[in-house]
Parts: C-alpha cells; sequence; structure tokens
C-alpha cells in the first residue's frame, strides 16, 4: 500500500489543487462577505447587517426570487438527468455498438450544441417554436436546456467509457449473461465516476444559462439568471449576493447529506 | 439521491400544473426587470380584478428581437425607449388608441404628448425619463465639467480612467453633439469625421461597460463614467464623490414609453393599466422605485425628498438634451461600421 | 501505447451491436428536431437578404458573406479589398481561448489527478468541492473576480503589503483579464472529464514502470497520458469551444474594448445592428470551423480504433 501511495503522488500535484480550490473559492469569499453589506453597494463596505436577508425573505420582491431560484434549480435537475441519460446511451452507441448507419455524424451532432453559438441557437429556437405553435414557457426553457446540455454530460462519460476494457462484458456475454444485464451489472457501475462528471456538468451549465432562457421563456416564468441580468435597471444589488450565498449553503447541505447518506450505506454493506 | 431526484421531479410537474390555473381578466406585461414596484401591480390586479403576468426583457433590441421572432400577440404591453418606439411603430408592432379612451390622458406633461416618436401620442404613454451623460469623480478632477471634452478629448489627468457605455446609439449621439453635427447625419464628410473622433478618443477609455457602469465609478476603477442620470444618483447614494455632468454641447435625454402592442390579447385591461399609471400617485411610486422622472403632471407631492432633490434628475433650462434618433438604414450602416472599426 | 490496453477482441465483436441506432435515437430526436432543424433554419437565413433592424426578407443574397470577406470601406463604394477586420477578431478569440485552454489543462490536470486518487467517498465531496462554486450564477463570479483584482482590490493590496511588489499589478482590461475570465468561467469542464478517465488509470502500471527504473517524468508521459488521453481531450474541447462564443466574463473582466467572436455575433441580433443574416453567416463560419476539426479528431479517433 505504502509503495502504490508513493506512485499515485506526483510533487506539486498538491498544491496545484490547493491553488485550485483557491482561485474557485476566492471571489465567493468576496460574494458572502459583501451579502452582509449594510450599504446598496457591491463593491463599497457600509458596515455589517443582515438587512439583505430579511430582503431575501420578506421583502416585497423576495416571492419573485423565491420562485426564480427554485424553477432554476428544478430546471436544472431535470435538465441534467434527461440529458445525462440521452448522454450515456449515445456514448454507449459511439463506443459499443460496432459499426452502424450514422455513426460517423453522430460525433457531430452530439457536440453540435457546444459549437453553435448561444444567440443563435436562442434566436433561431424562438422562430422555430412560434412556427410550430408550441408556447413558450416551461417545457421550451427545458427542451432547450436539455439540447445544450447533452454535449456536456457526454464528453466525460464517452471519456470514462473509452478508458474501460471491454473486455469485462463480454465475459458477461460469455457468461450467458443478457446484453441489458451486461449494461446494468458491469458496464453501468464502472461507468459512475463519468456519468456523475457529466451530471454536474449538465447541471451547473443549465443553471448558469442566461441568453437562451431570455428568449425561449414565456411570460410569468423568471429563472435566476433572467432575474439577474434583467436588474438592469436597478443596478445590481447585494441581495443578489444573499441570495448566492444561501444558493451555496443549500448547495454544502445537500452535498454533506448526500455524503452521510452514502457512509451509511457503505456501513451496511 | 435517489428520492431527492424523485422529489424534484414531482415538484416540478406541479409547478406546470399550477401555473396553468385560469382566471377571468388577464393583462399580459413585457416590462424590464425591477423596473415597477410589485405593490404597484398587486394595487392594480385589486383595483380591476385582473390576474396581472409578466415576462422581463434585458434591452430594447432583444425586446424587438424577441417580438420579432414570434412573441408578438401573447403580451399586452411594452416598455421600449424613445427611438425604439418609433422603429416598433414603422415595423407595425403597435396598436393605437384614442386619448379619448384614457381619462387621465390630460395628466400627461404637455412637453411629452407631442413627442417626435409618436406625434400626439397615440400608441404610447410616457414611463419614465432621465438623461444620459457622463459623473466625473471630483477627488480626481477639479475643472469645469461640463463638456462632452471630457469623455472624447479629455484632460491629462483623467486618460486611461474613462469608462463609457457599450451602447452605440448613446454614444454615437454623444459623439455627435460634441462635434456639433446633428444626428444621423448624411454627410459623408461629417461621418468622417465622426468616425475619426471616436478612433482618436479610445485610447484614453479604459473600458466599454454597461452593466457595471454604476459598480466602476463606486469602486473606483473609473474616474470618468458615462452613465444614465438614475444610475448616477445611485452611485452618489453609494458613496462616490462624484457629479454628474450637464455638457455645454448638450446631453441625451431618452424617455421609456408603455406602449399599446399590436394584437395584444387583452387590448381593454392594457388600456385601464396605461390609464391607471397616469394617475399622479401611480406614477410617483415608479419613479420614487425606480429614481428616474415621471412624465406625467401631479406627482410632487407623492415623491420622496430624495428623489425631488436629486440634480441628477433636474436638468438646467439650457442646454437642453435631445433624443438618440432612429437613422435611416443607410446612415445606420455607415454607423454600424464605424462601431466595427472603434472595437476590432 | 492505449492500444494495449484496449484488447484487439473487443473492437471485432461489439457487446452491443446493431443496437446503435436505438441507442442514439434519443439524441437525434432531441437534438434533430430543436436544434439542427433550428440551426439549419439560421443557415438558409444566412443567405437572405436582412431586413432593417433585424428579421430578414426571402430574397437570396451574399451579402452577408460579402461582409465579411471584402472590405468596402467607410461607405460602402470603394473598391472591394480584403476584409481583415472579422479574421483578426476570429483570430484573436482562437489565441484567448486558447491560452485560457492551456491554464485550464494545467491546473485541471493535477487537480483532477488529485482527486482521482482518493479514497471511495472523499472523492465525490471533492468533485462537489469544484463544481460548488458554479451554483453561483456566472455574473455575480465574474464581478467578484474583478473586485478582487482591480488595482486597489484585495490580491494587490496583499502583494503590496507583504512587500513582493511595490506598485499594484494592472490586471483589469487587459489581455490576461480576458485569459483568466474564461479560465475561471469553464475550470470544472477540464477537471471532470479527466478526473473520470483517471479514475480508471491501472496504477499497477506505474509500478511496473518504476519497477523498471522510469522516472515519474517518464512514468507520466510515455505511460499515463495515453491512457488517460480521452479525458484530456474531452476536457479541451469542452473549455476551448464555449471560450470561442463567450463573451461575458472576457468583457467584464478585459473592458470590451474589442470584439470576441461571441460579442459580434450577439451585437448582430441584439445590438443596434440588428444584421441577422450576417449574425447568421458568422455563426456559420465558426460552426464549420469548429465542425471540420471535430470530425478531423473523430476520424482519427476511430481509425486509430480499428488498428
Amino acid at each position: 500500500m505504502a509503495k502504490k501511495l508513493d506512485i499515485r503522488r506526483f510533487p506539486g500535484f498538491l498544491p496545484v489543487t490547493y491553488l485550485c480550490l483557491f482561485l474557485l473559492y476566492a471571489p465567493l469569499i468576496i460574494v458572502m462577505i459583501y451579502s452582509f453589506n449594510d450599504s446598496n453597494s457591491i463593491t463599497n463596505w457600509g458596515g455589517l447587517s443582515l438587512r439583505w436577508y430579511v430582503d431575501v425573505f420578506w421583502g416585497v420582491e423576495s416571492e419573485k426570487f423565491k420562485t426564480a431560484a427554485m424553477n432554476s434549480l428544478l430546471i436544472a435537475v431535470a435538465a441534467a438527468i434527461t440529458s445525462t441519460s440521452i448522454a450515456t446511451m449515445a456514448a454507449t452507441a459511439m463506443l459499443r455498438a460496432g459499426k452502424f448507419r450514422g455513426k460517423s455524424i453522430g460525433f457531430a451532432l452530439i457536440n453540435l450544441p457546444l459549437m453553435v453559438p448561444e444567440i443563435v441557437t436562442a434566436v433561431a429556437l424562438l422562430i422555430f417554436f412560434s412556427m410550430i405553435g408550441f408556447t413558450t414557457g416551461y417545457l421550451t426553457i427545458l427542451l432547450a436546456h436539455i439540447v445544450f446540455c447533452i454535449p456536456f454530460a457526454y464528453l466525460p462519460i464517452a471519456a470514462r467509457m473509452q478508458s474501460i476494457e471491454e473486455v469485462y462484458e463480454q465475459a458477461a456475454l460469455d457468461l450467458y449473461a443478457s446484453r441489458l444485464d451486461a449494461f446494468r451489472l458491469i458496464l453501468l457501475p464502472l461507468m459512475t465516476p463519468g456519468i456523475i462528471s457529466g451530471f454536474l456538468l449538465a447541471f451547473i451549465i443549465s443553471l448558469d444559462d442566461f441568453i437562451i432562457t431570455n428568449f425561449v421563456k414565456g411570460a410569468g416564468i423568471e429563472t435566476l439568471p433572467t432575474a439577474i441580468f434583467g436588474a438592469v435597471k436597478q443596478g445590481i444589488k447585494p441581495n443578489i449576493m444573499a441570495i448566492s450565498t444561501l444558493l451555496l449553503l443549500v448547495s454544502v447541505v445537500f452535498v454533506t447529506l448526500s455524503y452521510l447518506v452514502g457512509r451509511m450505506g457503505q456501513n451496511k454493506k | 439521491m435517489n428520492t431527492f431526484l424523485k422529489i424534484s421531479v414531482s415538484a416540478l410537474a406541479m409547478t406546470l400544473v399550477t401555473n396553468a390555473a385560469q382566471a377571468e381578466g388577464k393583462l399580459s406585461v413585457y416590462h424590464w426587470f425591477e423596473y415597477i414596484p410589485q405593490e404597484l401591480l398587486d394595487k392594480f390586479a385589486a383595483e380591476y380584478n385582473v390576474e396581472v403576468t409578466m415576462d422581463t426583457f434585458d434591452s430594447n433590441e432583444s425586446m424587438l428581437a424577441s417580438l420579432k421572432a414570434g412573441k408578438l400577440g401573447s403580451y399586452d404591453v411594452s416598455v421600449p425607449g424613445d427611438y425604439m418606439v418609433e422603429i416598433m411603430a414603422s415595423e407595425g408592432m403597435l396598436d393605437t388608441f384614442e386619448p379619448s379612451e384614457l381619462s387621465n390622458f390630460g395628466n400627461i406633461m404637455p412637453q411629452w404628448v407631442d413627442v417626435s416618436f409618436d406625434k400626439g401620442r397615440h400608441s404610447s404613454i410616457p414611463y419614465q425619463w432621465g438623461t444620459t451623460s457622463f459623473s466625473v469623480n471630483r477627488d480626481a478632477y477639479k475643472g469645469d465639467i461640463n463638456t462632452t471634452d471630457i469623455l472624447f478629448n479629455p484632460p491629462e489627468e483623467l486618460r486611461g480612467k474613462i469608462n463609457v457605455l457599450d451602447s452605440q446609439g448613446e454614444l454615437l449621439a454623444l459623439a455627435s453633439l460634441h462635434l456639433g453635427i446633428p444626428q444621423c447625419t448624411a454627410d459623408r464628410g461629417q461621418l468622417k469625421a465622426l468616425n475619426a473622433l471616436v478612433q482618436e478618443a479610445k485610447p484614453h477609455w479604459a473600458s466599454f461597460g454597461s452593466d457595471v457602469a454604476k459598480d466602476v465609478l463606486v469602486s473606483g476603477d473609473a474616474a470618468v463614467g458615462m452613465i444614465w442620470s438614475g444610475f448616477s444618483a445611485k452611485a452618489r447614494s453609494e458613496g462616490a464623490n462624484i457629479e454628474y455632468a450637464f455638457p455645454k454641447q448638450g446631453y441625451v435625454v431618452w424617455m421609456d414609453n408603455m406602449v399599446l402592442l399590436k394584437d395584444a390579447p387583452n387590448r381593454d385591461n392594457a388600456l385601464k393599466f396605461m390609464n391607471f399609471l397616469l394617475e399622479p400617485e401611480n406614477a410617483a411610486a415608479v419613479t420614487n422605485y425606480a429614481q428616474y422622472t415621471a412624465g406625467v403632471t401631479g406627482t410632487e407631492p407623492f415623491l420622496s425628498d430624495d428623489v425631488k432633490n436629486s440634480p441628477e434628475s433636474n436638468p438646467p433650462a439650457s442646454p437642453v438634451g435631445s433624443f438618440v434618433a432612429a437613422c435611416s438604414q443607410d446612415v445606420q450602416k455607415v454607423y454600424d461600421t464605424i462601431w466595427t472599426n472603434l472595437k476590432k | 501505447m492505449a492500444g494495449a490496453l484496449t484488447t484487439s477482441k473487443a473492437s471485432n465483436n461489439s457487446t452491443y451491436a446493431g443496437l446503435g441506432n436505438l441507442l442514439m435515437l434519443p439524441s437525434w430526436l432531441v437534438i434533430g428536431f430543436f436544434l439542427v432543424l433550428p440551426v439549419g433554419m439560421m443557415l438558409i437565413y444566412s443567405f437572405l437578404t436582412k431586413e432593417f433592424r433585424g428579421g430578414i426578407i426571402w430574397e437570396f443574397s451574399l451579402a452577408a458573406y460579402d461582409q465579411f470577406f471584402f472590405d468596402r470601406g467607410l461607405f460602402g463604394d470603394d473598391p472591394a479589398r480584403i476584409e481583415w477586420t472579422y479574421i483578426k477578431i476570429f483570430w484573436r478569440s482562437i489565441w484567448q481561448a486558447g491560452v485560457a485552454t492551456f491554464f485550464c489543462l494545467l491546473i485541471g490536470f493535477p487537480t483532477a489527478w488529485f482527486i482521482a486518487t482518493r479514497t471511495g467517498n472523499s472523492r465525490s465531496i471533492w468533485l462537489f468541492l469544484i463544481t460548488i462554486p458554479y451554483w453561483v450564477n456566472l455574473l455575480i463570479r465574474t464581478i467578484s473576480m474583478k473586485f478582487l483584482i482591480r488595482d486597489t482590490g484585495p490580491l494587490n493590496e496583499f502583494l503590496i503589503s507583504t512587500g513582493i511588489i511595490s506598485d499594484p499589478i494592472h490586471i483589469i482590461n487587459t489581455n490576461f483579464a480576458v485569459q483568466l475570465g474564461l479560465f475561471y468561467s469553464y475550470l470544472p469542464f477540464m477537471v471532470l472529464p479527466i478526473y473520470a478517465s483517471v479514475e480508471r488509470y491501472n496504477f499497477a502500471l506505474s509500478e511496473a514502470a518504476a519497477d523498471l527504473y522510469a522516472s515519474r517524468i517518464t512514468t507520466l508521459r510515455q505511460i499515463i497520458l495515453p491512457t488517460v488521453k480521452p479525458g484530456i481531450i474531452a476536457g479541451c474541447i469542452l473549455v476551448f469551444v464555449p471560450s470561442l462564443g463567450a463573451f461575458l466574463a472576457p468583457d467584464l473582466l478585459g473592458g470590451a474594448k474589442t470584439f470576441m467572436i461571441g460579442s459580434l455575433i450577439e451585437e448582430q441580433f441584439k445590438g443596434n445592428a440588428g444584421n441577422w443574416p450576417f449574425g447568421a453567416a458568422v455563426s456559420m463560419i465558426l460552426l464549420s470551423m469548429v465542425l471540420i476539426v471535430l470530425t478531423y479528431y473523430a476520424r482519427q479517433q476511430s481509425k486509430s480504433g480499428e488498428r
């Protein structure tokens, strides 16, 4: 074991990891600090206060932001689940199904959402939806999000699948397992890190989308990004910082819970 | 993890269902985000028993693009800026009404009735207006600021510390005022001069930014910032030692207007809403919230002191400001080339 | 080297042979219907006449492509010369995106490696740690980053107080700030795919290499890199391609003094220009460039897979 660990470690990788975390989190520290700002400003410190948290929970506009945050989270979860499933199937087809018609353009197709500039997708989709008589609303947002999430889910999943040798599934088939079982019991468990990575990327890309959502959303529906970007007439206020901090808190709670649940599951075994 | 997913999916399904609920009277507003206080919408909904839904946009141009791409017919009213009213009218996107259909029509200030972009107000009512010029940090510069030289030929100490709005219309309008040429001029010599002016001024500018126009002044990243009047007032209240300029060469005036859209599904309620917004108390509520200025008489008693006495909201009698003009197709093409040249 | 890991048996008789089209069906349906069709429409738009202030007129025209490739002066009646403006904008975007991708790889690879070598449950914690910051909206994150690196910001104050520098480093509104913005926008998109493939790496190979007196660097270059290449390539695609069209982070940090491809296209649809055919044409040029590179890569890969 000791010998193994030595091989795994490269000098300098640990500091780089900490540097990476520092780069990711340093701006968030600013966000958290300024969520407690007593002033209307997001750059000038005006003393410590909880007024923006009060505003988020009980202010007149609070309902709007709450629904917007809820919309964003639900759409992101739904879009990430759907696109991860679609991407997993596509990766299996591309890497485990041998040759078939349409395979050669499959890769381009799946990555197309990545290549089309967002604003073009946005305008084109809106024209398309109104041409086929689709009313804009939750469904149009969800469909659009699923589409552009697919490559973000696909690439990590496919990268993972490429590094798994096919011998395991072949062995299962040799032992008369069905192909579904080979997929379910062999490939899927081995794929978990890829699928989790794909899901997480799809989730954050959906959560952050503004341009496409802004065009395909229907009357009365806001997501958090459209609410934040739309605030141009008022300027960005620290209430956004408070909402962001609360979202971070939610995510940390969620992660801790899933960690604890995961540990409990392991203990049972 | 599985339970979490199940809960979220069922919650999503529920949101989909609850939003399909029907109501009798409806009004669909296409508006800027955070440009109307929620209380005011609630008040209207209660008084007239109308269910108000609001969708939002983030710029005049993206509103136009959305409507063009297929959203026209799903909203009753929208809130475009002055030049955009003219554009939308010429695109046939606006419905018209008779002044007699609005009992409060007489509340509109006389100077805002016969405006260039909607003569006699047959499609629009004033919503809020303000000005666009620039603010200067008084710690960084003590001299005279009421000249557009500050932006286009800045004194030594301000060079490289200027943020301008990332907005072609307003920037080229101010540049035209600086040169003393008419906006949207078709004269080739004048257009060349305009091109040369912004090219020469650009090295003095640190950045183009609209979203952060206020914040760069508050943080001190920029000593001069081209800015809207209301934003400047906010920056000042957040502690920036800045002064808003009314340059002698002129400045830009803008007015947001509520327009009646073509194919409005609830035309009657739309007119009720517009009439409602022309009541001084309601117009003042918007002003207190947005910190710009209403175009309605009699708002004075309802205004908060901050807004009433704000130097940004009280331009001098002279010079007067001018609206950004909507250029003809040929001139707009040259403007676009100038803009692309500027940012290439 | 990669070939040594995948047994030759696999490619002859694939596990799910014959199911390819079925498994691809959902992707075809969703992307085909909600992206290929609309974008196909945009391709047509790029060959139509522009309507003033946005929209199109159904009349064939090459004006959009003409505008991209030929310069006819301020008033459009000079003799045509080659237009360098847009080529320069493309080159600038490619360069900035490339540098950002390089930095992402430089920081992302060791991080992914480190995470992959943790044990079971703590791995998922690390993965979440990398993605949690992205629960906060990009605009807010970028504004905070701007706050950090400004001339009088915490970074400069810290460096000055420790005596490392005496004058503030000017970062904001420079090319470096643009690259930093792109880097910061897409870092996890590099880390996660690499993690997914490193996690699979068989450390017995490193052991064997060590037994044969290979140095760490040799092991990294000769054994590890080829194995985790799919992850690295996936990560590079996920950072580079979106960076090409990005404009928010580079504009806010870089000062928006020059167009990137993303802001140029944005301007055609949302700005004063309102020139949809030109916006569509620029997008199609960008799309075909990326498509050619990716298809070439996919073909190379399937060739090496068949060997």
